[in-house]
């Protein structure tokens, strides 16, 4: 079990800290100040999930390894995010939409875990719930205002939609480290909540007048198979610490 | 150790400041959560506001700091059980974030976020409640800019979440 279960919360861990990564990038390059704020606040919050989970999942490994082990000496084979939060960032309707599709989800996730037996996690899914639908808030107030906005900005985030939907199913896939986490009350079960997830975001593609896409998902970042470029987006996530082993400040 | 020394330590750690709001100690906040002393080491458990507030590791330090000045060895962890909530701000600690113009976090727990997110904060310098969120993030995990309406003038409020 407990080999299951760290690799259950290596893949949540995974899924932010891949995530925050990303963000981190826009800054320095947003249109507007507090957009500005808006990415590395988003991206602060979701280290701060990766951490929690990275350092349970060293505790109950019982290997010493820390936090920055699991995010910064990991190959980038390991890692099993899902692979819409490696999409490329693309334009800023990219970047929003991808982070509305994983907001939905992350936060009927979080709210379903604060119900988790596990004290550790339900404590994290209690703040992590609370921080994420504030994330949601603003991601959807921007598909909104892109999807409903002008020729170009429609068209883009539709064009950003088309792209992304098809990494959405995979993020309520299960195999053997959910179904055992998830049998134990530790985990929430992603189907349970699949169907408020599509209730929720077919609303807001109504009232951001997008067209929810129809076509072939794709599968392979929870079997550590990932797109190109992500090596590069781990590598540099990483060359700090590999260039500095052990540093202090 | 007696009652007295572990009120003086507890005292101690509390009067640390946050180091992105100095105005407020990390008592004011209510993120000391325990202190224990016991031969000769001054446990203590503390818990961030949010996941990712990247004050904790200065806090951290400054606790451990804080406890080898009264000669005590620091164990320091935190704790994310239960998890922070503004309610846990002391009244103290809101009549100084005030002081400081930083609105206090609105609600009295238990709302949810749309009914929280639609309370005014009242001005910290007029006290008006005609005021707007400027934007959702500010210059802290915790805060966003909000400028009043009737004097207005730019200020900061606490996150309510």
């Amino acid at each position: 079990m407990s080999d299951l279960f760290v690799r259950y919360l290596l893949r949540q861990g995974d899924r932010a800290l891949v995530l925050s990564q990303q963000l981190s990038e826009w800054v320095t390059h947003v249109h507007e100040l507090e957009e500005e704020m808006a990415v590395a606040n988003i991206s602060l919050d979701l280290i701060g999930q990766a951490r929690a989970l990275y350092a349970y999942a060293g505790e109950i490994e019982g290997s010493g390894r820390t936090e920055d082990d699991m995010a910064y000496w990991r190959p980038a084979e390991d890692f099993q995010n899902p692979l819409l939060v490696e999409q490329p960032n693309g334009d800023f309707a990219m970047t929003m939409v991808r982070q509305f599709l994983h907001d939905s989800w992350a936060a009927l996730y979080w709210q379903a875990m604060t119900e988790s037996v596990d004290d550790t996690l339900a404590a994290l899914a209690g703040k992590a719930a609370k921080e994420t639908a504030y994330h949601l808030r603003h991601a959807k107030s921007w598909v909104i205002r892109l999807g409903d906005g002008t020729e170009e900005s429609h068209q883009r985030a539709q064009a950003a939609l088309d792209h992304l939907w098809g990494y959405t199913d995979a993020m309520f896939d299960s195999d053997d480290a959910e179904v055992a986490v998830v049998a134990k009350n530790i985990g929430a079960d992603p189907t349970n909540f699949k169907q408020a997830w599509l209730t929720g975001v077919g609303s807001v593609f109504t009232e951001a007048t997008l067209q929810q896409p129809v076509g072939a998902q794709r599968r392979g970042g929870r079997d550590g198979l990932h797109q190109s470029g992500f090596e590069q987006l781990i590598e540099e996530m990483q060359s700090v610490a590999r260039a500095h082993p052990g540093a202090q400040w | 150790m007696t009652g007295m020394s572990l009120a003086r330590v507890r005292r101690a750690i509390e009067a640390v400041e946050d180091p992105e709001l100095p105005q407020v100690t990390i008592g004011d906040l209510g993120i000391v959560r325990s202190v224990a002393v016991e031969g000769g080491v001054a446990r203590v458990a503390l818990t961030p506001t949010f996941t990712g507030c990247p004050a904790m590791g200065v806090i951290i330090e400054d606790v451990g700091t804080a406890i080898e000045g009264l000669g005590l060895r620091p164990a320091i962890e935190t704790v994310l059980a239960p998890a922070w909530s503004p309610e846990w701000i002391t009244a103290s600690g809101r009549q100084k974030l005030l002081e400081a113009g930083i609105a206090p976090p609105v609600g009295s727990g238990g709302e949810d976020l749309e009914t929280l997110l639609s309370l005014p904060s009242p001005c910290p310098r007029c006290g008006s409640i005609r005021t707007r969120r400027l934007s959702e993030f500010g210059a802290t995990a915790c805060k966003a800019p909000h400028v009043c309406d009737a004097c207005k003038e730019p200020f900061e409020g606490f996150k309510p979440l």
